[in-house]
């Protein structure tokens, strides 16, 4: 495309140099044109034609991350109740029946709130986080089998057992992202932008 | 590629658990790796995919040659298994593919067909493309010389107590990567003038996902299919991965199948929870993509000794990810006085610059330490000045990432070398 885009505007560049006093401006200014629109077409096409389109269908059913907002959730619901059925036969093997951990996976409870501690939830800004993670990663003998309503129970089975929200409480693909997890404003923005003869901020690299 | 289609092969073709992959994950292979016992553990299990590579079809190293990654501890089933270059023993800046340095935050290396490999790319794009292999390789192509550095890279005890060079600073390694820089299938693709981020995912077990900035997706990201001339190893991304140059190396997406042109971040897992920083208000930092500039005296080194008075020539590696280096200097009094480095042309951008520096031992102890000026004119501070800048204790560094402080390390009398810096 840039190849393109250099070889059309040099043809302009030698059109005008050479004809710019012979030819009336307006036949000028149509060919002019006429590249440009030719090199716009190029500019907006492939270049070098390789590559499938996937259809619609196809993109979908790969299309897995769900952004903060969770415009990409799926339909389907669950609670935590719902949930903690499903952990029990799904979940439990690994992380044990408290969700407390065991000697081969991490706890799904922080283990102390008085530092933040590296391990889930303290440090998920979002609910949708942990949606997204469940579903494309647990359970890790089968990631990605979990059914829709399956992760909803399940993330709402886990985030209950953290205290973020009611047993009761219904998740959905409307609810989940209004979920406000307990440090969601603890994070500073990403790092500005630096010059290096000004002291730095604190918490960009040292 | 056309020799792929002739390697017999066992692959199973389902996402379900191959023997090689057990072999891979199970704390047995670990423990090899770890002990350097792959070749006798090798030879008693029988791979059943083995590549038919013998010694000569594919040559090794000399089996005199003890050099191999190492992890800084014993294999736990909860930690992720972290294996550092062996940053002592190599010379040059290329680090040869099978010492790059490795972390599995993925439970398990992917077993990926390259021939049914492809990369999707969709979102905010005029037209939605799927690539495959064969095809990447048909478009131009672009090498360059690339560091890759993990974020957790450089903390100060890393090992029993902080004792090797290998085990501290052994998370980044350089290589020459060659593939198609994204931003020409971005183009292919026509990003829509509302896009800001990509997401880009992996092929594995986790599907492991990065946002990252649209600029630097456009700017230099290269979507990698060699590494050091031959297909990416297995560890790192087989048969595709993302190299992002001079950021965390959480962002080169390996095993890379999709990429999502969005217009934000998507906070996934493994950015937003697992390696955001945290100060210690409590706070938490996203985000801090560029890696500080680092130069790192590699010989001589902790747990080496010195046989002896004389002319040793001190050498280390130097990177920044805000381009290139611009200069090293090298202290033997503890960082009383510096003196300029000699550097090893070509410098490259975002790249292991090896720098080389003449000294006599005259047997006395001797602090030897190096600091490294990027082009930027950053310069690599030292702990405490780290730490008075972040407003920290010198603690704080030793669970913190993007550490890049300078790193001493004392020659005693005897000739033992030893890490100094705290």
């Amino acid at each position: 495309m840039d190849a393109c885009r250099t070889r059309c505007s040099r043809r302009v560049r030698l059109r005008t140099a050479s004809g710019a006093r012979r030819n009336p401006p307006y036949v000028l200014l149509a060919a002019a044109l006429a590249i440009l629109a030719s090199a716009a077409v190029y500019a907006q096409g492939s270049t070098y034609q390789l590559g499938r389109t996937p259809s619609a269908e196809e993109i979908k059913a790969r299309d897995i991350a769900i952004s903060p907002d969770g415009k990409e959730l799926p339909p389907g619901r669950g609670t935590a109740v719902e949930g903690a059925a499903v952990y029990t036969q799904k979940c439990a093997a690994c992380h044990g029946p408290n969700a407390a951990g065991s000697a081969l996976h991490r706890g799904l409870i922080p283990l102390g709130n008085s530092k933040p501690v590296k391990i889930p939830y303290s440090l998920v800004p979002y609910a949708t986080t942990v949606w997204d993670f469940i579903n494309r990663a647990m359970p890790q003998s089968n990631p990605g089998s979990l059914k829709p309503d399956e992760v909803y129970a399940v993330t709402a089975y886990v985030l209950y057992r953290n205290d973020v929200i009611k047993d009761t409480d219904v998740l959905d693909a409307v609810s989940l992202p209004k979920v406000r997890m307990p440090n969601r404003d603890n994070f500073l923005p990403a790092q500005p932008e630096w010059n290096p003869k000004t002291k730095r901020p604190f918490g960009y690299y040292p | 590629m056309g020799s792929h289609s002739t390697i017999p092969s066992e692959r199973s073709e389902s996402k379900g658990h191959s023997k090689r992959r057990q072999f891979l994950t199970s704390g047995v292979g670990l423990a090899g790796l770890v002990m350097g016992a792959v070749r006798s553990l090798r030879g008693q299990t029988a791979a059943p995919d083995a590549r038919p590579k013998d010694l000569l079809a594919y040559g090794q190293p000399s089996p005199l040659d003890t050099t191999i990654r190492r992890a800084p501890g014993p294999p736990t089933a909860l930690a992720d298994t972290a294996l550092m270059t062996p940053l002592q023993d190599l010379d040059g800046i290329i680090t040869p593919s099978g010492l790059h340095f490795l972390m599995d935050h993925v439970k398990g290396i992917p077993d990926l067909d390259p021939a049914k490999h492809r990369l999707l790319l969709h979102g905010m794009v005029d037209r939605p493309l799927e690539f495959s292999l064969d095809e990447l390789k048909r478009l131009p192509a672009t090498s360059r010389i690339h560091f890759l550095e993990c974020n957790a890279n450089s903390r100060p005890l890393r090992g029993a107590n902080g004792e090797s060079v290998q085990l501290v600073h052994g998370r980044t390694s350089c290589s020459e990567w060659t593939g198609v820089l994204l931003s020409v299938l971005l183009k292919e693709c026509g990003v829509k003038k509302e896009a800001s981020w990509i997401v880009a995912e992996g092929n594995e077990n986790n599907k492991y996902t990065m946002s990252i900035p649209l600029g630097k997706a456009m700017e230099d990201t290269i979507v990698a299919y060699a590494q050091n001339g031959e297909p990416v190893r297995p560890h790192q991304g087989y048969p595709l991965r993302l190299v992002v140059p001079g950021w965390e190396a959480i962002r080169s997406v390996k095993w890379l199948t999709r990429i999502d042109v969005v217009d934000r971040p998507y906070m996934a897992w493994h950015e937003s929870g697992n390696n955001a920083d945290t100060r210690p208000d409590g706070k938490g930092l996203w985000f801090r993509f560029e890696l500080g500039p680092k130069a790192i005296i590699t010989r001589p080194s902790g747990g080496q000794r010195l046989p002896g008075h004389g002319f040793y020539e001190i050498t280390g590696l130097a990177w920044s990810g805000r381009g290139a280096v611009r200069k090293v200097d090298v202290s033997i009094d503890g960082g009383r006085t510096y003196k300029e480095a000699e550097l090893q042309q070509p410098v490259l951008r975002h790249a292991h610059t090896r720098f080389r520096f003449p000294w006599r031992w005259n047997g006395e102890e001797a602090v030897l330490q190096a600091r490294c000026t990027d082009e930027r004119g950053e310069v690599q501070p030292t702990i405490l000045e780290a730490a008075k800048n972040m407003g920290v204790s010198p603690e704080y560094f030793y669970d913190a990432d993007h550490f890049n402080g300078i790193q001493p390390w004392k020659v005693n009398a005897d000739g033992r070398v030893q890490n100094a810096l705290l």
